[in-house]
């Protein structure tokens, strides 16, 4: 059922193709940079966590945002794969549609390390001195959270029929999971409406997870962010398959 | 066992019947040449075949595997050269061949030897390191059909695959698919506008018109269906001899240009022109496919030019023009 070089291909194209894209390596950072430099230098508010500046507070939450952008933006990508008929090419292949989900799935993954790991090393130099293990394991936090963002995007990109409803899922998915995670502000300390939505929200406990690693302060005991996560990559592989096994050509 | 047999398959986008209840069945080892207008629904056809559409309705095997309930078993004996280029543009010709060649899940070891092999073949082997995206039309054309045919499938699918190739390219590319099916036994399904083509390739040829297939068999029934070869003599012709003559089924004459119907005109013209008299002119005008395609699928061509006979036409274009 699942094949192994298949796999393997379908990771080397998305990391041939990623690397030889630098600028895009660069560009999506640029949001990230700006909230991180801007927002958590010039709010200056005060960190919910004794002891941190509000810009060292709002690291964590700026890291998932940089998986949570980078992963839906690469799901939505196989739009163009689609319409480009390079995705016939696969779907034409003797892999089945989980194998083909997978290789998709570990290539957006592989993108958000990558810029995970950017983004920990500008931080580690210029805004929140950590240990080494507490980057690695922030590091190693980023893989399942990269990988149910990923398995988001493709099922939408999935779904979708063309590239126009990028803005669309960008204003009304991506920044609302961004901005109801907490990663600018402390969940347990924030107005009800926004705590009620912000406990749907997964990308919440993905922040709150950070926040245990690099500061030991979480609202969530680490098993009920880490129980949210693995739920949400379990459900987000469900829908995701189902959604690859009903692709068909599009022309 | 059939290489491929579809029974009743239908294809249906919103109101068009793009593919309307086709049975067909196709022995290993043969070619299968599929003719018919744009949008006549071959392509649609070659796309459930190979399991990237579900059908509307109906079923097909192809290499004994249904293809909806064991497509993966489908994909797995398959090859296909799609119509629209979907070489990956942001790689290089070789790596899109590497990349092809693991999914098709050859062995490491074969890979390199195939690709290089390939890239022969098609002539790519200068440009191979070069991104498709620099590729001209035909370079990206090659590329296709060195990736459709490396791994060797059992059935290959080619949707018009020598279009937009020169000449010399095109002949390479016939020359392979011919050894393809002699050497490997491969059955081919072949979609081409190029009736030559179809010609020297195909074993058998369905015509397929509004997603219905009208007409199917070999290249020599199909134009015996249609017409007979033609002669066309000028001079000072001697008719009832050549009424005589055993392998002369018509003759007409106008404005002393004589149309003489003829069986085998290659073995036959010697005989027919020692008795014809003296002869100023000869044309031999020999039935071709595109003559068939024209018949069963052109309506609307055929339908403005006054309902004529297509052989009435040729002739009548003839003698105006002397
Ligand atoms: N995805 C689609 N959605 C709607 N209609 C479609 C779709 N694909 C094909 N069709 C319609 O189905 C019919 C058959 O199309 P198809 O591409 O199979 O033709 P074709 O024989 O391959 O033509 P050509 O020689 O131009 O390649 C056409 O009327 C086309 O408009
Ligand atoms: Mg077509």
């Amino acid at each position: 059922m699942i094949n192994f070089n298949a796999i393997y291909a379908l990771l080397l194209r998305e990391a041939l193709i990623y690397f030889r894209e630098k600028e895009r390596i660069i560009s999506i950072l640029i949001s990230p940079l700006l909230f991180l430099f801007v927002v958590g230098k010039g709010l200056a508010g005060s960190s919910p966590v004794p002891g941190y500046s509000y810009q060292q507070f709002i690291f964590p939450g700026i890291m998932v945002m940089v998986i949570l952008f980078t992963s839906i933006t690469y799901g939505l990508y196989i739009i163009w794969d689609k319409r480009l008929d390079f995705l016939k090419e696969v779907l034409a292949a003797p892999i089945s549609r989980t194998t083909l989900f997978l290789g998709k799935a570990l290539g957006g993954m592989l993108g958000a390390l990558v810029e995970t790991m950017l983004l920990l090393v500008i931080g580690a130099v210029f805004v929140l001195p950590l240990p080494f293990w507490k980057l690695l394991l922030s590091l190693a936090a980023a893989v399942p959270v990269s990988y149910m963002i990923t398995n988001l995007g493709l099922t939408i990109g999935a779904k979708m029929k063309s590239m126009e409803g990028f803005g669309l899922v960008m204003s009304f998915l991506t920044w609302p999971l961004f901005f109801f995670s907490g990663a600018l502000f402390d969940v347990a300390t924030a107005a009800p409406y926004i705590r009620a939505v912000s406990l749907f929200d997964p990308v919440t406990y993905a922040v709150d997870l950070m926040r245990v690693i690099m500061f030991g302060y979480g609202v969530f005991p680490v098993w009920a962010d880490l129980g949210a996560i693995a739920a949400f990559c379990l459900l987000t592989t469900a829908i995701g398959v189902s959604a690859f096994g009903k692709l068909q050509q599009e022309k | 066992m059939a290489a491929i047999k579809t029974e009743n398959l239908v294809k249906r986008f919103e109101e068009v019947a793009a593919v309307n209840d086709v049975s067909l069945e196709i022995p290993e080892g043969e070619v299968f040449g599929l003719l018919g207008p744009n949008g006549a629904g071959k392509t649609t056809l070659i796309s459930m075949l190979s399991t990237l559409l579900t059908p509307t309705s109906g079923t097909a095997k192809v290499a004994g595997f249904d293809i909806t309930a064991q497509s993966l078993e489908v994909r797995r004996n398959i090859g296909i050269v799609f119509q629209e280029p979907s070489v990956d543009d942001l790689l290089t010709g070789r790596e899109n061949l590497y990349l092809h060649s693991m999914l098709y899940g050859l062995p490491r070891a074969e890979i390199n030897p195939k690709i290089e092999k390939m890239l022969e073949l098609v002539k790519l082997t200068d440009r191979a390191g070069s991104l498709v995206r620099t590729y001209s039309g035909g370079m990206r054309r090659r590329l296709e059909i060195a990736r459709g045919l490396i791994h060797g499938p059992k059935i290959l699918f080619l949707d018009e695959p020598t279009l937009g190739l020169d000449p010399a390219s095109r002949k390479a590319v016939w020359g392979y698919i011919k050894e393809l099916k002699d050497a490997r036994n491969t059955t081919i399904i072949l979609t081409t506008h190029y009736m030559e083509e179809a010609d020297a390739l195909a074993d058998r040829i369905a015509i397929i018109d509004q997603g219905r297939i009208i007409e199917l068999g070999t290249p020599e029934a199909l134009k015996k269906k249609v017409g007979q070869d033609l002669v066309f003599l000028k001079g000072r012709i001697n008719e009832t001899a050549i009424k005589n003559l055993p392998f002369v089924s018509s003759v007409e004459e106008e404005n002393g240009l004589y149309k003489i119907g003829i069986a085998d005109p290659a073995r036959n013209l010697q005989a027919l022109l020692n008795a014809g008299g003296v002869i100023e002119e000869v044309e031999v005008r020999r039935v071709t496919l595109d003559d068939v395609f024209l018949k069963f699928s052109g309506r609307q061509i055929k339908d403005d030019a006054e309902n004529n006979g297509i052989f009435e036409r040729i002739a009548a274009v003839k003698t105006t023009r002397r």
